[in-house]
């Protein structure tokens, strides 16, 4: 399958220890990786999932075609999703949970894909920060991605063969645009709250700046209202690597029968590095031996780190797709708040009354705190309603998806104090 | 009205009755919120909050109110010229980097604003500063020099100079004496100097 060196058993053994401690954890959730043989018939096959996903999904026909900024329209076009708890008769008490980079609709039950739990069960849950019991939460995979909503995986009906790079350049406002939609068939007016973190926090802001009047709370976390010339960069990496595998065939791997597994584990490994901060990597890692005594004089794995990463990018290539990669990478990196409101952020919100709460973390490089001081300024600004909290943390970007009190704390918060504000009562849907 | 300000900080209680109904409200530095919910329910003001810690943070969350973690010192500058109507800065002042700066950015953002702090030039630490020699420590200033957050005292007077510096005028100033008691209004300013333990005054600048 793939040429780097790895002794997968073992070595797999030792980090799903390893994340079940919480040590440390990839961009998905620090969760169960192993399955038995019996549980492993059970688990989907994502080219599969691309088209025909298991979980719900809202189908959009030639009539409801989807315009996109690229200047194409996109017919007929669906979005899969998941829903949790129950939307009470008021339809108040929607959230609108958004999705990272490579995250997908599964947010707190098992992905069918890999048989992982979901990507955010340490916040959304039963009686959780984000409780479903009281609230109505949706969470849809974005288009472009691949797990069941349009997207380069997806088979395009007219062709009947996957779309390939014929699929068009989408952005986060599309996503965003797509999101609506769906919220529209659900019967959704207006959302209680958006959250998301990274990626899923430039959606956050692009809903809020788009449907004011939808978005009654939003909650970015560890994200800013452009893409960086240095997140550019390292996405840039990633794509030249999956697109230098030769087994991506120009984008048409899947009729080609392979997979750029090479490149796109390569990519993932690069883009991992990003999500964590030095410290804890040090911490973590050090310089520290895989399981030999010495160095070997040669390229295997000799550091602990260097096996981690290798192993965070063959556990990816097993659950996203490589054309996937490139387009919502893309998106992310076409995201410019500003630039779409004659570069001043403040008009992107002018006038707004959501009730917003700011979120970074101290030692996320990625998107650093300065990011979300900048998005603060723009909304005071517009006088609208912020908070901004900045987390004590050394886990980087990644702490969103980490076991962090003050980031439970703070949403909690923040959300009972907006719930009472809105008119919902403690018991939610009931 | 459910909201209460915490005891011994009879300079909050003034500070509440110097703002009008309805105002758009800073609190620079406001600790668990307990002002701000008060002058929410109280007075129906639009506040907003600025406060360094974790702890106070989540507070003020929990009462519902918005804040932004940071402090004076470099986070006023978040907010455009005249964004509030009142701007309140209550014992912190001495303990800011830059207080100069701190006050032109606060009378920048605010139409009016109201500060409260500490005298240095109390008789109490006058006295204990001439008798003793040493650097004073009371009751309402408790550290030592060496580990206090106070790194920039000034007497009442000093702050008057400073307010006078800054193009600031005083529409209202307030003492009040170690019993909490307003040092009353006609008193000489060497009386206010020596017998306030703490003062409150109102600003503006004329734009």
């Amino acid at each position: 399958m793939c040429s780097i060196p790895h002794r997968p058993l073992r070595m797999e053994r030792a980090w799903r220890e390893r994340d079940e401690l919480g040590a440390m954890s990839s961009e998905q959730n620090p969760g169960e990786e192993g399955l038995n043989g019996q549980d492993e018939a059970i688990l989907r096959d994502p080219v599969e999932e691309a088209s025909s996903p298991a979980s719900l999904v809202a189908v959009f026909g030639d009539d409801e075609a989807l315009p996109l900024d690229c200047g194409r329209t996109l017919a007929p076009w669906q979005i899969a999703y998941q829903t949790y708890g129950t939307l009470n008769a008021e339809r108040s008490n929607a959230i609108l949970i958004c999705h990272a980079l490579t995250g997908d609709q599964h947010v707190a039950s098992p992905n069918p894909v890999t048989g992982k739990p979901g990507w955010w069960e340490l916040m959304v849950g039963p009686g959780k920060t984000i409780d479903t019991e009281r609230y109505f939460i949706v969470c849809a995979n974005v288009l472009g991605g691949c797990m069941g909503t349009s997207g380069p995986a997806t088979r395009d009906p007219q062709t009947g063969k996957p779309y390939g790079l014929d699929f068009p350049i989408v952005t986060i406002n599309d996503m965003v645009r797509a999101e609506a939609r769906l919220l529209d068939r659900l019967g959704i007016d207006t959302l209680f709250a958006v959250v998301g973190g990274s990626m899923g926090g430039m959606r956050v802001l692009a809903f809020a700046s788009a449907y004011p009047e939808r978005t009654f709370a939003a909650i970015p976390i560890a994200t800013s209202a452009r893409h960086s010339s240095q997140n550019i960069a390292f996405h840039e990496v990633g794509r030249q690597a999956v697109m230098a595998d030769p087994d991506w065939h120009g984008g048409r791997y899947i009729e080609a029968g392979t997979r750029p597994v090479k490149g796109l584990s390569v990519a993932r490994m690069a883009a991992h590095v990003t999500y964590m901060s030095d410290e804890a990597l040090h911490r973590k890692f050090g310089r520290n031996l895989q399981d030999r005594a010495g160095v070997t004089f040669g390229f295997e794995a000799d550091f602990q780190i260097e096996s981690y990463l290798r192993h965070q990018g063959m556990t990816f290539v097993d659950r996203f797709d490589a054309n996937a990669y490139l387009y919502v990478t893309r998106a992310m990196d076409y995201f410019d708040l500003a630039a779409e409101h004659g570069g001043q952020l403040a008009r992107a919100f002018a006038g707004t009354t959501t009730r917003f709460c700011v979120i970074a973390f101290s030692s996320d490089w990625l998107f650093p705190t300065s990011e979300s001081r900048a998005l603060v300024k723009a909304l005071a600004a517009c006088g609208a309603r912020v908070t901004f909290v900045e987390i004590e943390t050394d886990r980087g970007h990644d702490s969103f998806l980490l076991d962090e009190p003050d980031l439970f704390s703070t949403v909690s918060s923040f959300l009972a104090s907006a719930a009472r504000v809105r008119g919902l009562s403690e018991g939610g849907a009931r | 009205m459910n909201a209460t300000v915490p005891q011994g900080r009879v300079d909050l209680e003034l500070i509440a009755s110097l703002v009008p109904q309805g105002a758009r409200v800073l609190d620079v530095g406001c600790g668990d919120g307990a002002l701000l919910e008060l002058l929410e329910t109280s007075h129906g003001v639009d506040g907003r909050g600025i406060e360094l810690s974790q702890a106070g943070v989540n507070a003020s969350l929990a009462r519902g109110l918005s804040v932004i973690q940071g402090d004076a010192d470099t986070d006023l500058a978040v907010y455009p010229d005249r964004a509030f109507d009142v701007v309140i800065l209550s014992q912190t002042l001495q303990a800011t980097r830059a207080p100069r700066r701190v006050l032109e950015e606060m009378l920048r953002i605010g139409e009016r604003v109201i500060v409260s702090i500490p005298n240095f030039g109390h008789w109490r630490v006058r006295l204990q500063f001439l008798l003793g020699g040493e650097m004073p420590v009371t009751k309402n200033l408790p550290y030592t020099w060496y580990d206090t957050p106070n790194i920039h005292f000034c007497t009442l007077r000093d702050f008057v100079n400073l307010a006078t510096t800054v193009g600031a005028r005083i529409e209202r100033k307030v003492a009040l004496d170690a019993g909490g008691v307003r040092v009353p209004v006609n008193a000489p300013w060497w009386l206010w100097n020596l017998a306030g333990q703490q003062a409150v005054f109102v600003l503006r600048k004329d734009r």
